[in-house]
């Protein structure tokens, strides 16, 4: 594993996704702190333009949307990452269970996981959130990622199974070591930079997702996100009124944040899966 | 029974018990709403209206429509019995419209949009992507970071960046809408132009986000069979490069092709928020009103068409694969 660490460093593609992915991490956690007023207080009228006081101009309400889009970010970035911590552990453990256990356990756990592979999770997630009246952000993302995990689960599946029959895991068998020991020392290891990839992943799709769902109007209540920003602009006319400072920065913001962790996530490939390495 | 029927019922019955449990998550999840979501339409609706014997029925037809005073299950079989006879209930927000006769009138625009887009997205990208591994270089340093970067742009925000570029700075394109608003719909070439006019920019920004993630996809097939052994034994026998190019390719193309039917089958809800920003007349805007107005059996109607047309397309694409697939087809075999 630290070997694999060292490896990433060099590859171009994952250090620029980090680098980005950081840099951006670093500005919105540190301008906060800089900048000590309420992104939700009104300061000014409504779409002024950017200036020297204002530098993304303001929205609809008059409120700084540059100290709002650093809490925008923030608030993008945590949903991401809660929603891929939880889509990839419910994912892996579906997936490790069905895939070494065998036998009817993995014939129900199968079936659950195609059954929510073909449902589109992004209706299940419009459902759910138009049901639940008051969400968090913590809420929302947790919604994000229970509906997220059937592909991962589906991977592991895969990759548990040709492990399954390795001898490593056959000697750790006959030397008597416990389910839960051989799956966690034995078959983890070899799985830990997929189920990483996977990580990256799920958490750039639960950005896209918030986005989503919030420019439905169905995101978090009380807080701030990129796509709640969006959905204030379209909800506010702001394309008609010609402020573009209210959405194209947002927009930006979504799509360098996926571009980040998607560019990362390719360096990984070609480094873990020699076969793709052009 | 032969090993096709055998692999047709089996996956047939998969099929229908996904579809009821999509069915059971569409009635139950809108109905755990805490509070009663007749009363809170009924006081949006009635806001001004003084006459409370017309209050008093407007909330007794909702009433019933939403079927609230009946028991759960009893409103469950009640929901399944009306499905089957094609009525989905009669809107909130649009009342008294059929949310079926609302579907009706969005589905054309959303496919009108996507079909395309989806078409021409595909054709482009696939070879782009080709090309990009096949010249490798500068070709591939140049193509790659740009398809990767313009998929990572979700759909809506190219839209809205275009939406911005194109239509009011420029403003070489509408707004939003489907045709101009002040036009009747009919066949005249006036009316034909500004719906073309109107589809221009929704459809572009499809095109380029599907153009990218098909580039990605076929890149990486591709990488992946140009190094496969096969390429390598064929090339030791002498065989002609541009012969090698056309197996590889043939085998890179296969995933392509699900990949195309899939996204063929979540055409009707894949670009709801895209409409949503050039308000659209298709299905994603009819949503975003519903959410909006708390429309209940309108936001149904939509989730459960959406869900029912991925779950006919996974279907059909398995009966195809199960004829042509030869690995498939070998498990088949194998039962006999």
């Amino acid at each position: 594993m630290k070997n694999s660490f060292a490896i990433l460093l060099k590859s171009p593609k994952f250090m620029i996704g980090a680098v980005l992915f950081l840099l951006m991490l670093a500005l919105v956690l540190i301008y906060p702190q800089i900048n000590r007023k309420d992104p939700l207080e009104m300061i000014a009228l409504a779409f002024q333009p950017p200036d020297a006081n204002l530098w993304l101009g303001s929205d609809n309400f008059g409120r700084d949307l540059f100290l709002e889009l650093m809490y925008g970010i923030q608030t993008s970035i945590r949903v991401g990452l809660i929603a891929g911590v939880f889509a990839t552990i419910i994912g892996l453990i579906m997936g490790l269970a069905s895939g070494y256990i065998g036998g009817m356990i993995d014939n129900i756990l199968t079936a659950v996981t195609n059954i929510f592979i073909v449902i589109p999770s992004f209706v299940i997630l419009i459902l759910i959130s138009v049901s639940i009246n008051s969400r968090s952000s913590l809420v929302t993302a947790i919604i994000i990622g229970i509906t997220s995990w059937p592909w991962t689960a589906r991977a592991v599946r895969a990759q548990t199974t040709s492990l399954r029959n390795r001898d490593h895991v056959q000697i750790a068998k006959i030397s008597g070591h416990s389910t839960p020991k051989i799956i966690l020392f034995e078959i983890l290891p070899y799985i830990a930079s997929y189920v990483v990839m996977a990580f990256v992943l799920q958490t750039a799709s639960g950005i896209l997702s918030e986005a989503s769902i919030s420019m439905l109007g169905l995101g978090p209540y009380n807080t701030i996100s990129l796509g709640i920003i969006m959905n204030w602009a379209l909800v506010f006319e702001a394309p008609v009124a010609g402020a573009w400072w209210a959405f194209i920065p947002a927009a930006l913001s979504i799509a360098l944040i996926t571009f980040s962790l998607y560019m990362m996530n390719t360096g990984m490939d070609e480094i873990f899966n020699p076969k793709i390495r052009s | 029974m032969n090993a096709y029927s055998r692999y047709f019922v089996k996956k047939l019955f998969w099929y229908l018990m996904t579809l009821v449990i999509a069915i059971a998550l569409n009635f139950f999840l809108p109905r755990m709403i805490e509070g009663n979501p007749v009363s809170l339409i009924v006081s949006q609706m009635s806001k001004g209206m003084t006459d409370s014997d017309t209050i008093k029925r407007i909330y007794e037809t909702f009433m019933k429509e939403f079927g609230i005073d009946q028991p759960l299950g009893m409103q469950f079989l009640i929901y399944i019995k009306k499905l089957f006879t094609g009525d989905l209930g009669t809107s909130f927000g649009l009342y008294p419209k059929k949310v079926t006769d609302i579907l009706a009138s969005a589905v054309p625009w959303t496919i009108g949009l996507q079909l395309p887009a989806i078409l021409v997205g595909w054709i482009l990208g696939n070879l782009l992507g080709a090309v990009a591994a096949y010249k490798k270089g500068v070709f591939d340093k140049v193509i790659f970071p740009v398809a990767l970067f313009i998929n990572s742009i979700p759909f809506f925000t190219l839209a809205i960046i275009m939406l911005y570029l194109f239509a009011l700075t420029l403003g070489w394109f509408p707004l939003s809408g489907g045709y101009d608003f002040q036009m009747v719909p009919s066949l005249s070439l006036d009316f034909i132009g500004s719906v073309i006019r109107h589809h221009t920019l929704p459809f572009l920004s499809i095109v380029l986000v599907t153009i990218g993630g098909q580039a990605i996809g076929m890149r990486e097939m591709s990488i992946y069979e140009l190094n496969a052994d096969y390429v390598l034994y064929a090339k030791l026998l002498g065989i002609r490069d541009a012969k090698i190019a056309r197996y590889v390719f043939r085998n890179a193309m296969l995933p392509q092709i699900t990949g195309l039917a899939l996204s063929i089958g979540t055409m009707v809800g894949g670009s709801l928020i895209c409409e949503i920003v050039f308000s659209y007349p298709g299905l994603g805007t009819w949503m975003f009103t519903a959410i909006r107005q708390l429309d209940y059996p309108l936001i149904s109607g939509c989730t459960l068409l959406i869900a029912v047309t991925v779950l006919l397309a996974n279907f059909t694409i398995d009966m195809i694969y199960g004829l042509i697939d030869p690995r498939i087809k070998a498990a088949q075999m194998e039962e006999e």
